[in-house]
């Protein structure tokens, strides 16, 4: 399997009973290196859902999240965290950068929660910081930037360390056209490069940077767009 | 682009999103007056303004050069452009194709005239007119389609959005990547609006899909009846959240 990210017939349900709410049906779905992926569908489609369980940040309750060859069912708590420190970036509309921390130390962060040592960790921030282009702003606060650049160091923070998923959820919702088209270059530049980017979005402006979209509607995948290999058309194949 | 030799069928990207092109008396007009306007920089045989035209809109609408003669001579018949005769080399503005040799050294350019040159600024100065909305098929397919008992509206939009959705990763794929990504000159920037209109098109098309699709759900159920005017997923259950 060469999918940095797989997820095998994947369901979500909330609540029991009559309050239930099946948030994803059986989702098969796929995200290779070199590959940016966009997630579309109208609010309770299930994309923010699906993008939580890649992240390893909620469990299905039934089929499994597979992130570079491992299955996440297989590995404790502690083994989780590791693999979204280690191989998963997160972008997020409001940026959750952490105020009282300056740039670059908000990008080393999560190298030190690695166990790095400061000076190593410092030195991978400022190679990302350098890759979105603010290796400047550096030693800046985040209500010190402007809103793009908080999010350029929010994808540095994300790309740190040759992580090779990048999830985004809704990165250019917060930021006007331009910086928000910079924003998509970032990601699309690093996913060139050769890690797999998933990011759900409701701007089919933005879902078009993408290598391809995908439709959801009630949890279930409906149309996708630009899909090379067809039988990730087939939900549920590996059961 | 600069090679006049090319085809002129040729589209740069996916036909998908074709139900929304204007190819109307407008377009022709709007062909028409954009030839007058460029040949008011001054005088050019009729392989020089088509690649004059398609320089600054890519090959979006592209010009068969058998139009270009023929709208040439309406515009002389209705006295808007000249036929001058010109030495060969004296140096037009404009970029290489094959001209029409007379002798050897002279050449058959067409010049704007005192009527072409106030034709074009009445052009600039009139905005487009809206009042009489260009056909839209798809906007027509749609009406007829909910009002038919049978056919699945739920998928008629989901297929056209995947449709103009590729349209739109298409053009996007154009405006990341050649002349439109790093404009050299005037004509670069303006063929990067031209893309950047496809886009606003083609995302205002994908908007409307999802604003009919949420109506018709919503209609659907008023109705009592939460199948219809779902897309290709069956249930509307688990949407609040």
């Amino acid at each position: 399997m060469n999918a940095v990210l797989h997820l095998a017939a994947v369901s979500r349900v909330h609540g029991q009973g009559a309050t239930e709410v099946h948030a994803l049906r059986s989702v098969t779905f796929r995200a290779r290196p070199g590959e940016l992926v966009a997630v579309m569908g109208p609010s309770g489609s299930g994309k923010s859902t699906l993008l939580t369980l890649a992240g390893g940040l909620d469990a299905p309750t039934s089929g499994s999240v597979w992130i570079e060859g491992t299955d996440l069912a297989s590995l404790d708590n502690a083994g989780r965290a590791r693999i979204r420190r280690t191989s998963v970036g997160y972008v997020f509309q409001d940026f959750n950068l952490i105020p009282a921390l300056t740039a670059a130390e908000n990008v080393a962060l999560p190298r030190e929660l690695d166990g790095e040592k400061s000076k190593i960790a410092r030195r991978l921030a400022l190679v990302a910081l350098e890759e979105v282009g603010i290796v400047d702003l550096v030693d800046r606060f985040p209500d010190e930037m402007s809103g793009g650049q908080q999010q350029r160091v929010a994808i540095a923070r994300a790309i740190v360390g040759e992580r090779r998923l990048i999830l985004a959820d809704e990165p250019t919702g917060a930021l006007d056209t331009d910086t928000g088209e910079e924003i998509l270059r970032l990601l699309r530049a690093r996913c060139d490069a050769g890690a797999a980017g998933v990011m759900v979005t409701h701007e089919a402006r933005h879902a078009a940077w993408a290598d391809r979209v995908v439709f959801l509607r009630d949890g279930v995948i409906v149309d996708e767009t630009g899909a090379d290999e067809p039988e990730t058309l087939l939900a549920g194949e590996t059961r | 682009m600069l090679n006049g030799m090319h085809t002129w069928y040729t589209y740069p990207v996916s036909t998908a999103h074709g139900g929304r092109r204007r190819v109307t008396t407008e377009a022709r007009m709007s062909i028409r007056q954009a030839m007058l306007a460029i040949l008011e920089q001054g005088p050019m045989y009729g392989y020089q303004l088509r690649a004059e035209f398609e320089q600054r809109t890519g090959e979006t609408w592209p010009l068969n050069i058998g139009q270009v003669y023929t709208t040439l001579t309406r515009l002389e018949r209705d006295g808007l452009v000249e036929v001058v005769v010109e030495e060969a080399a004296s140096g037009n503005a404009g970029h290489g194709g094959a001209g029409e040799p007379l002798g050897s050294d002279r050449t058959h350019v067409y010049r704007a005239t005192e009527a072409g040159r106030s034709e074009v600024s009445a052009w600039f100065a009139t905005p487009v007119p809206r009042s009489q909305p260009p056909r839209d098929e798809l906007a027509i397919k749609l009406a007829i389609a909910v009002t038919l008992p049978g056919v699945d509206v739920g998928s008629i939009i989901q297929r056209q959005r995947s449709a103009t959705m590729t349209s739109l990763q298409d053009y996007t794929r154009l405006k990341r990547t050649g002349r439109a990504a790093t404009p050299q000159d005037s004509a670069d920037l303006a063929w990067s609006l031209v893309l950047d209109s496809l886009v606003f098109d083609a995302e205002a098309e994908v908007r409307w899909l999802d604003h009919c699709e949420a109506r018709l759900r919503r209609a659907a159920v008023e109705r009592g009846d939460v199948r219809t005017g779902a897309a290709s997923a069956n249930r509307t259950e688990g949407a609040p959240r």
